[in-house]
């Protein structure tokens, strides 16, 4: 099944990437390359398989429920958090406004 | 000093402790070398402060007489993947340039608290994206060998490009790099140098920039097998700002070392004949399975059913856990902002996403935005992951019958940088042998193997089970030992 550039568009817009015209019909046909190799996944019976996302098995731990367990990821690093921010103001992250 | 540029770890680390050479020579002598290279491309920034005072203080150390570490005084290239702090991060990106974190990873922590210093940032694909590096943002990186009897720029292999380039040119003693679904394996075997990629799990991906959670994994790169045994020892370890990382004991590789493989049985899958393969790439293969078994190894045909499903995927599952991480970047937090006059917030994402992503990046987030989306999810992204448990499973299986695998690196050997950029997916393919072990998180290794009618390297490529590095290193060191690859690339740069 082929990717149109109707649908590119859509697929760029739910990425929040901006795309214009002439990048949209690239596009196009690169993915639809891609989907259309991919979909030799649909030839395999995977009937009675469970996805895998964990490769080596290994149990998702817990923190020791402390304040600041380990300081270089805790709290009261706020001027460390916004040192590479492009629009830092009065200890926030600026953004342009949202709400009229 | 160029004869201390020859040495790799291992050397330069014997060499300082003993009092040979102090650790200050070695490191002006590559930051020298460093300096001169930059017809290679290979590093975004050097950082020839950073090895001179890791350098000067091994020295002092020693002056002291306390241990000096197991990288002492050794000075290395770190893929700009990974956070080191007050140093410029940027993936190869653009959305990323000027980004100077105010931490450091805990790979490079650990390798600065074993003695090493950095010589720079090693050039990288953009986000890791890539099997050639051609998709940075700062350029194109050459690979130091060129075809006999041409001046054709090659492609040092991707992602780790930089880490690759620079190891074979002689301007680092080893690099870090970083494996996706071959991006250590393919650019050693495209430069004639060895890489490892240890178990998922072993090496804190705390700090570096993530690319596919499930899949990326940390390793060296050098040029002989006992320095990688030295410098993964280094970089691996439990950490727990890591949720997957493995909370087991490091092993001793180094130390355990031995190309003995008396009791040893290796597999040779049979799926791993592929159309378009190299010739010369089957004969080294032939040559491998003879070498192995010269060092006391029992040469096994294994079945691997689901190989050929392996690449496509990891065409799914890679761009789809990559759009989910790159959602970060959106001119908020750190690295680019667009912001056009009167712009909103969703105009503001979108601009510096567009501004900030390389064609290859934006191609894999839509690929990966597209996978998830309702409608499609179990029919791509489920049936992905379903083949990745199958892919796995060949693996179990095969251990039934094998205690490792060994198969070509690549399909080919390096290529002129410029010469597959029209294809996509015929770039994918460069990964076919590599990505399999990759869904498994099996530890896996390249190694060079020698030398095709170009004068060319090709690498031969070694997977091992679930935390057994050793097996595969030692398999590493038997093919060093046999092969006798020393050849170096001619210096032109």
């Amino acid at each position: 099944m082929s990717v149109d550039k109707a649908t590119v568009e859509k697929i760029a817009k739910l990425a929040r990437i901006k795309m214009g015209d002439e990048e949209l019909e690239r596009m196009a046909p690169e993915l639809s390359n891609i989907l259309d190799w991919v979909e030799q996944l649909g030839e395999v019976d995977t009937s009675g398989v469970e996805p895998m996302s964990a490769v080596i098995p290994n149990a998702l731990r817990l923190r020791e429920d402390v304040i600041d367990a380990d300081p270089k990821t805790a709290g009261g690093r706020r001027d460390d958090v916004l040192a590479n921010a492009p629009a830092a103001e009065h200890g926030f992250f600026g953004v342009p406004k949202v709400i009229e | 000093m160029t004869e201390l540029t020859n040495l790799g770890i291992k050397a330069i680390r014997d060499g300082v402790a003993k009092g040979d050479f102090t650790a200050r020579e070695v490191a002006e002598g590559f930051n020298a070398a460093v300096a001169e290279a930059s017809a290679l491309n290979a590093f975004i920034v050097a950082t020839p402060d950073h090895a001179l005072a890791a350098a000067d203080a091994t020295d002092a150390k020693r002056a002291k007489g306390e241990e000096l570490g197991a990288m002492g005084g050794v000075p290395i290239g770190m893929k700009d993947l990974f956070a080191t702090e007050g140093v410029q991060t940027t993936a190869a990106s653009h959305i990323l340039e000027g980004f100077t974190p105010h931490y450091e990873s805990t790979v490079s922590s650990n390798l600065w608290a074993a003695g090493a210093g950095m010589l720079g940032k090693l050039n990288l694909d953009q986000f890791a994206m890539g099997s050639s590096n051609e998709t940075s943002y700062f350029g194109n990186v050459s690979s130091p060998w060129r075809k006999r009897g041409t001046n054709a720029a090659m492609s040092p292999g991707g992602s780790s490009g930089g880490s690759s380039s620079a190891v074979a040119a002689r301007i680092a003693p080893a690099a870090t790099g970083t494996d996706t679904g071959g991006s250590i394996r393919q650019p050693a075997a495209f430069t004639g140098i060895c890489g490892i990629k240890p178990t998922y799990g072993r090496c804190s991906r705390w700090g570096v920039v993530a690319f596919a959670s499930s899949l990326d994994q940390a390793g060296p790169m050098a040029r002989s097998v006992e320095d990688c045994a030295i410098m993964l020892g280094a970089m691996a370890g439990f950490d727990p700002k890591d949720s997957t990382s493995l909370k087991v004991d490091v092993p001793d590789w180094e130390a355990a070392l031995s190309a003995d493989l008396n009791g040893k049985k290796v597999g040779i899958p049979r799926e791993y004949r592929m159309e378009g393969t190299d010739q010369a790439i089957l004969d080294s293969w032939e040559q491998g399975k003879a070498w192995l078994k010269d060092a006391g190894a029992e040469i096994v045909d294994v079945s691997l059913p689901h190989t050929k499903y392996a690449l496509p995927a990891y065409y799914i599952i890679a761009p789809a856990e990559a759009s989910s991480n790159l959602a970060r970047y959106d001119g908020v937090r750190y690295g680019l902002r667009d912001l056009p006059d009167g712009a909103g917030l969703q105009d503001m994402y979108a601009e510096t996403r567009a501004a900030g992503f390389g064609d290859e990046v934006k191609r894999r987030i839509l690929i990966g935005t597209y996978v998830l989306s309702a409608g499609f999810y179990d029919a791509y992204y489920n049936q992905a992951q379903k083949i990745r448990a199958l892919v796995a499973q060949d693996y179990e299986n095969a251990w039934a019958e094998c205690d490792l695998i060994l198969a070509p690196t690549t399909p080919t050997a390096s290529f002129p940088l410029g010469s597959l950029d029209a294809d996509p997916l015929t770039m994918y393919l460069n990964d076919v042998f590599a990505v399999p072990a990759s869904l498994a998180g099996l530890p896996a290794m390249s190694v060079p193997a020698m030398l095709n009618s170009d004068g060319l390297p090709l690498g031969l490529q070694l997977v091992g089970k679930a935390y057994d590095e050793q097996t595969v290193l030692d398999a590493g060191l038997a093919i060093q030992q046999r092969s006798g690859f020393d050849h170096a690339p001619e210096k032109w740069w």
